[in-house]
């Protein structure tokens, strides 16, 4: 008996390459300027995942995102690797989110898509690189009330017909072997999936795609008071470089001689511990 | 239960009945925060099934009142029952500010709170003020991998949550002799049919030294050369009866494991001792390290940014430099680093 289609949707995110940001010393601000957008190099591996689960069971991988206008660069980038229906959902009102409006705005644009097109699996990275926070993911889960499994290193196994799967999670200790019923959203590691080169379809595809344009008003009509600012409940006050620790003394080995130079950083640590 | 107190909560995290310690260390923090909030009360939340016990442990660390929600439903850690559970009782209790650590259960747990009651969340602070005007929580984190500091602020929201990572904050000392508590048990109000999940099986990782507790810690960096270069270190290490710990380039070039990775990007270390050996380290490295007593660094480049954070620096070849620690210190009959 062959599958029913299944319908993934991954939610990504467009981030400046964090490798190659810069801080201006003086303001301690970010430089924006000359820094590449990428692709959050997480969701390069859920979007793989759901493009391999797409050729086993037939179907369709949706991928979402809430950004500027320039984001439908990552959407074609998804096209290329597999994806089928590309959504940017761009407005100003949803400028300066935190954590808790983007889960909503998320949240709310994929009840939409379900709505119209019923979804098996939710997959998203497990943190975006430039803000690191880990939040959206689970907020979105939590909004929709599906499973959360996070830091997903493998999908065991996939049953869309019994609305089931059996998936490995990477904690401190080791590795939890969960099941879990579907939907479910998961969050995860570069592990889940190795990524493979887009075949040339893809690639003539992705270049002329036109992702569908999603407003703060139409298709979906989102509750003003829950996104951009007003639904944002976290703000920045302040920024700057990190404070560490003061130098010390530095000792050239070479001048010194290899076992005096050590002998007086053996004798520091004695009188700095000995001080303690 | 709309009294005037400023609530201090803390999570309480356990595992097989064991509480991870970066427990004790938000105790720690919310102590502190209680002295510049009027009315304070600082006290923890636990959940588990028989882990009562713990409570005890809470009270000598400093909590007052612990929070308990015991439950069969809640004997590994699952999100949906955690989070449902929790957020009743923080509507229920209303706490000002709301502590987590950033294990990943922490980081699962606080932002599925967080979203179920409306609040703001800072993830992964490094430190932990109240500003003094507004009498709010300033949470100060690391963003866009470690190159910027931020300090966020929850208006009006609350809980004022956040979470810390293991380590970024100091141990306090328990109290030596048992301290008496309150302990308010609450319901879960979720089954297990509503749970989703199930845990099928566990696999340990492999037997590997934690880096994040360890007294002394041997760091070696590209400047190693490759995995063998990370044999003299282990040597170094075992003279001092410390671990060995690496940068990202070195895990990246696959010379030793993840387990091992020191920053921002692996793990936060606060060691007596650090040695970083072949480091050139970036800021994230250094970020991750600087909470350490004492910092001593070899590197052949005398410009490396690691030095800027050396108690002690030594510019040389490591390959000279390490053999002859670990050849003096195992001559030598001071101990080192222990001395406190």
């Amino acid at each position: 008996m062959a599958d029913r289609p299944i319908h993934i949707v991954v939610a990504i995110k467009q981030v400046p390459d964090t490798s190659n940001v810069r801080i201006n010393p003086q303001t301690g601000t970010l430089i924006r300027e000359g820094v590449p957008a990428i692709l959050n190099p997480y969701e390069v591996h859920a979007l793989e995942l759901a493009v391999r689960l797409k050729e086993q069971h037939g179907g369709k991988v949706t991928v979402i995102t809430m950004g500027p206008p320039a984001a439908v660069e990552a959407l074609r980038e998804c096209v290329e690797q597999g994806a089928d229906r590309g959504i940017l959902v761009s407005d100003r009102k949803f400028a300066a989110a935190d954590t808790l409006a983007t889960s909503y705005v998320v949240a709310t644009a994929i009840e939409a898509i379900h709505k119209e097109d019923p979804v098996d699996l939710l997959l998203f990275g497990k943190q975006a690189i430039d803000g690191d926070t880990a939040q959206v993911g689970p907020g979105v889960a939590t909004r929709l009330n599906v499973p959360l499994i996070t830091y997903a290193v493998k999908v065991e196994k996939f049953d869309p017909e019994n609305r089931t799967a059996i998936i490995h999670r990477k904690v401190e200790r080791g590795v939890e072997i969960l099941q879990t019923t579907l939907p479910a959203l998961l969050t995860v590691e570069k592990e889940i999936a190795e990524v493979q080169r887009a075949p040339l379809p893809n690639i003539i595809r992705a270049a002329q795609y036109q992702p569908e344009m999603w407003t703060a008003s139409a298709p979906v009509a989102f509750d003003v008071a829950q996104i951009g600012i007003k639904g944002s409940p976290t703000i920045v006050g302040s920024a700057g470089t990190p404070p560490l620790k003061k130098a010390g003394a530095k000792v050239t080995a070479s001048e010194k001689g290899v076992a005096e130079t050590v002998k007086m950083a053996l004798a520091e640590v004695r009188r700095v511990k000995g001080e303690g | 239960m709309s009294d005037t107190k400023n609530r201090i909560w803390v999570f309480i995290e356990q595992e097989n009945g064991v509480a991870h310690p970066v427990s004790w260390e938000l105790l720690g923090a919310a102590q502190k925060l209680a002295h510049d909030l009027p009315d304070a009360s600082v006290e923890g939340v636990l959940l588990g099934q028989n882990v009562r016990g713990i409570a005890d442990e809470a009270f000598r660390y400093g909590a007052s009142r612990v929070y308990l929600i015991d439950d069969p439903a809640l004997a590994y850690y699952r999100n949906r029952p955690y989070s449902f559970g929790i957020s009743n009782v923080v509507k229920k209790y209303a706490p000002n500010i709301f502590l987590v650590g950033a294990t990943s259960l922490g980081r699962d747990l606080a932002s599925s709170i967080a979203t179920r009651v409306r609040t703001g969340l800072t993830a992964d602070c490094t430190e932990l003020a109240i500003d003094k005007e507004k009498k709010i929580l300033a949470a100060t984190r690391p963003t866009f991998g470690g190159n910027l500091m931020a300090t966020i602020l929850c208006k009006t929201a609350r809980p004022q949550m956040t979470t810390v990572r293991p380590r970024v904050l100091p141990t306090p000392k328990p109290a030596d002799v048992p301290v008496a508590g309150e302990v308010i048990s609450e319901p879960l109000g979720m089954t297990e049919a509503e749970v989703g999940t199930v845990l099928l099986n566990f696999i340990p990782s492999e037997e590997e030294e934690s880096i994040e507790y360890a007294d002394v810690v041997v760091a070696g960096g590209r400047g190693m050369g490759s995995p063998k270069g990370f044999g003299l270190l282990k040597e170094l290490a075992d003279a001092l009866g410390g671990v060995v710990g690496a940068s990202r380039p070195a895990v990246d070039a696959g010379w030793i494991s993840y387990a091992h990775q020191v920053g921002q990007t692996g793990k936060t270390i606060r060691p007596k001792l650090y040695i970083a050996a072949g480091i050139s380290g970036a800021i994230q490295h250094r970020v991750g390290v600087s909470g350490s007593d004492f910092i001593l660094a070899i590197n052949n480049d005398p410009n490396a940014p690691i030095f800027g954070i050396a108690d002690f620096g030594i510019v040389g070849d490591v390959f000279q430099v390490v053999p002859e620690l670990t050849k003096q210190i195992a001559a030598g009959d001071q101990p080192l680093a222990t001395s406190h």
